[in-house]
């Protein structure tokens, strides 16, 4: 019977191309522009590091003077230098990593090219096996590295391929900021978006890592956001022991059922940096997993977000729309579907083969539909944003839109195949 | 022309009038909330910097080796003056729409009990004064000994300029000379420019009211290296930038240009609202997709009604109407029904700005954009509906004699 219907809805859609045409193109305008912003919201809400992100989590205290204190506020959202690094001293956590945003100069020694700048990250030893970094040669450094603040470095594949082309660059020099660094490790293509562990955007590129101990020896500029909240004036920002929040601090747990364990232990910290006069408000702390801190900071763009409730607006006008040309298309056969009801088709049977038909338009709407999200797509990869890169569909988001369609025009079809259904036998046999 | 007529055949086809009106209804909303997002981004657009932008460029370099050696700037600054139309070049730690250099907390007394806001604290030598063309409208320039040396970041204490936005923030109708602000340093002020805008207007928590919230410290040519602000004619800026890029990358050669920020004022305001523009347009985009979407509805559901009137019709035109008592009867139909729908739009509109304002920064949606989004639906409607009415009107009075 399906395959009768059909045919039946294909016949329909022959007869009556212009108003076929339209709905098709209303559904695909409605689902082009919903997939497209949905895919560009669901690329930047994506997880980054889906295997460990329930384990991961970023720590934040409360370090500011109790000036303007209100209980429950959110705290600084970054750390102290002096709390992160007693921190990682502490060691409560099977894994633990301090880092900050720098960047420098890098000069190649044997190549022809010429002096260039690279984003870098300073971190502590924990960072590589903690965020799953995959290493193309050699490996991450050692945590008796970051005590004795070795001259090391590990470099991006990119930069590797740059200064030392197919070779291995571990073993070598990297001359940063005029500092010479040992390079002991090179990592494979890495880049998860957003860059979660420190949120400062999309498509930011970080060549260079070394201990930040020795970042610290070596005076090297640091970039990101950085508070200072003292009552003093703070001449050196990134001494150990100033006012000045600008460290992240990331931890793994084996589960996630020993996080409530480990936010005790941080309230206790707390606490007994207030006994010990370093913090002045009550424990006000804050562990959030990656999902939960990626949401926290909003890192969907607000245009992005915008941009989805404006197109589920439009989808549904073309809905609404679509649910007037079937009305319109159902009734004009009115006739005809008299004609069936009187040679004994049930009442659903002429709901089911009206149903078939709105299924039809929407799985046309879908494929333009789809052709127009491909588009606009493209379009948004043209734009100047820093995600724009991103934007591609992927199989689940091409399923959901042949989802989305056939949902759509069902529902639109509702209503339209209700009527189409009252349509009583024998009075349209008797106007005929 | 009598109405009646009209609801009494309205009343009889209730789902498609309704359908109708809902689509009128829900494009409406979305119309007047769009409408009000791109008049929101033209306002950012329009923001002040407080410069010539076309007379005005940037020189940026991302750091090096010995970048703070006392001979560097006299090299970059030695190079950039010898090029012929360059009117003045000096030192600046940023510029409006360059990169965020200096925004601090700055609160207006020692103890930090009053809070002026986030502001952006601009360092300028006194040649970077001259390029950037600042002078103040109130209060008096810098002397020579303003311009310090700088231990840190910022001077301990300095005399400063604020913009007159800024002034009028933290002072409300008083005389802001003389008054003190404390940041990293304690600072009084002692000139008001017009504008100055801060390095990302409109970005910030207070939007588009805090763009001018800048404040211009003094400090002398060695305080700080490494990004320039430099000044000719318009006509010739394009070929001094050219030559600038060309002659600090010669002057030195261990320094790595920033070319994503070398470049005029007015170019880095393109990109700054580059994003803006784009999400304007694609509003823009949305409004005219709704508007094609809602005039084929139209167009479907009228000429399903002209087709299953067509007997009716013909009787009217029998019994004596004119071809125009026919054309008018759907124009009539039409307005009602966008009436219909426009009155329960605008109440949607209002729901919608109220749902954005929760989500988003956003302002009250102003209540002039409801007729104008009226105004521009009941336009679309009577288009829409001009090509049934007219194929209506022309059914001749002979169907009438006709079966069905």
């Amino acid at each position: 019977m399906f395959a009768y219907y059909l045919s039946l809805a294909l016949r329909s859609f022959r007869r009556n191309k212009v108003l076929t045409a339209l709905m098709v193109l209303a559904i695909a305008l409605g689902i082009g522009a919903t997939m497209t912003t949905l895919t560009v919201f669901h690329v930047l809400s994506g997880d980054p590091i889906p295997q460990k992100s329930a384990r991961l989590f970023y720590v934040q205290l409360d370090p500011q003077t109790r000036e303007g204190y209100q209980p429950g506020e959110e705290p600084e959202w970054q750390l102290t230098r002096y709390d992160a690094e007693e921190l990682l001293r502490q060691k409560r956590a099977p894994r633990q990593a301090l880092m900050t945003g720098g960047g420098g100069i890098v000069e190649p020694r044997d190549t022809g090219l010429k002096p260039f700048s690279v984003g870098a990250r300073y971190a502590s030893a924990d960072f590589f096996p903690m965020f799953d970094t995959p290493f193309l040669h050699g490996s991450g450094w050692t945590t008796a590295e970051d005590v004795s603040h070795a001259r090391v470095a590990v470099i991006s594949r990119a930069l590797n391929e740059k200064l030392f082309g197919e070779s291995s660059g571990v073993g070598r020099e990297v001359r940063f900021d005029g500092n010479a660094l040992h390079v002991v490790g090179v990592l494979d293509t890495w880049n998860p978006q957003p860059l979660f562990y420190d949120l400062r955007g999309y498509d930011r590129q970080e060549d260079v890592f070394i201990p930040f101990s020795t970042s610290r020896d070596l005076k090297l500029d640091r970039r990101g956001t950085m508070n200072c909240f003292g009552r003093e004036i703070v001449n050196d920002q990134t001494a150990l022991n100033v006012p000045c929040a600008w460290i992240q601090y990331w931890v793994e747990l084996d589960s996630p059922a020993d996080a409530p364990a480990f936010k005790a232990y941080l309230d206790n910290y707390s606490e007994q940096q207030r006994a010990a006069g370093r913090f002045e408000r009550p424990a006000n702390t804050r562990l959030r997993d990656v999902m939960t801190w990626l949401d926290h900071r909003g890192v969907v763009p607000g245009d992005v977000r915008l941009q989805m409730w404006l197109a589920f607006g439009f989808l549904l006008v073309c809905l609404v729309n679509t649910v007037g040309l079937l009305l319109a298309k159902f009734l004009r056969r009115s006739g005809e579907i008299g004609v069936r009801r009187a040679l004994g088709a049930s009442r659903a049977e002429i709901f089911r083969q009206c149903l078939v038909e709105a299924g039809a338009i929407g799985l046309a709407g879908g494929v333009l539909g789809l052709l127009l999200a491909l588009g606009g797509l493209w379009v948004v990869r043209q734009r100047p944003a820093d995600y724009a890169s991103l934007a591609h569909l992927d199989g689940s988001m091409l399923l959901l839109t042949f989802a989305l369609a056939l949902i759509a025009s069902l529902l639109a079809g509702v209503l339209p195949a209700w009527r189409a259904m009252q349509v009583p036998p024998a009075l349209q046999l008797k106007s005929q | 022309m009598d109405i009646k007529p009209i609801l009494s055949a309205l009343r009889r086809h209730r789902v498609a009038a309704a359908l109708i009106t809902l689509e009128i209804a829900l494009a409406c909303a979305v119309l007047c909330n769009a409408f009000f997002l791109i008049n929101n981004r033209q306002e950012l657009m329009r923001i002040v910097s407080g410069v010539d932008e076309s007379a005005t460029g940037v020189i940026a370099l991302s750091g090096c080796e010995g970048c703070g050696n006392a001979d560097f700037n006299a090299r970059v600054l030695g190079a950039l003056r010898a090029i012929p139309g360059l009117r003045a070049a000096g030192t600046a730690n940023s510029t409006p729409f360059g990169p965020r250099a200096g925004y601090m907390g700055a609160s207006l007394d020692r103890e930090e009990q009053h809070w002026a806001g986030v502001l952006h604290f601009y360092l300028f030598d006194a040649a970077a004064i001259e390029a950037l063309d600042l002078h103040p409208v109130q209060g008096s320039p810098f002397a020579s000994d303003d311009f310090q040396p700088v231990e840190n970041f910022i001077p301990t204490e300095a005399p400063v300029w604020v913009t007159r936005a800024l002034a009028e923030h933290l002072w409300p109708g008083e005389n802001p000379l003389g008054r003190e602000l404390w940041s990293g340093g304690h600072f009084r002020v002692t000139g008001v420019v017009e504008n100055f805008a801060v390095t990302s207007p409109g970005r910030s928590e207070e939007g588009v009211a805090g763009a001018q919230w800048s404040v211009i410290v003094p400090v002398r040519d060695d305080a700080q290296s490494g990004s320039y602000v430099l000044r000719a004619d318009a006509l010739d800026l394009p070929r001094v930038m050219q030559a600038a890029r060309e002659a600090v990358a010669r002057a030195v050669p261990e320094a790595v240009l920033d070319l994503q920020q070398s470049r005029e004022l007015s170019e880095l305001r393109e990109r700054y609202f580059r994003s803006d523009r784009a999400m304007a347009w694609l509003l823009i985009g949305v409004i005219a997709a709704m508007l094609l979407v809602t005039a084929l509805g139209i167009i479907g559901l009228a000429s399903f009604w002209v087709q299953q009137r067509t007997r009716q019709i013909g009787v009217r035109r029998a019994l004596g109407a004119t071809r125009s008592d026919i054309l008018r009867y759907f124009q009539t139909e039409n307005f009602l029904l966008a009436s219909m729908g426009i009155a329960l739009g605008m109440g949607l509109a209002y729901g919608g700005n109220l749902l954005l304002m929760r989500h988003f920064e956003l302002a009250r949606l102003p209540l002039a954009y409801l007729p104008a989004g009226a105004c521009l639906l009941w336009l679309i409607g009577q288009i829409a509906v001009l090509g049934p009415a007219l194929r209506a009107a022309a059914i001749p009075p002979a169907t009438a004699t006709r079966s069905a």
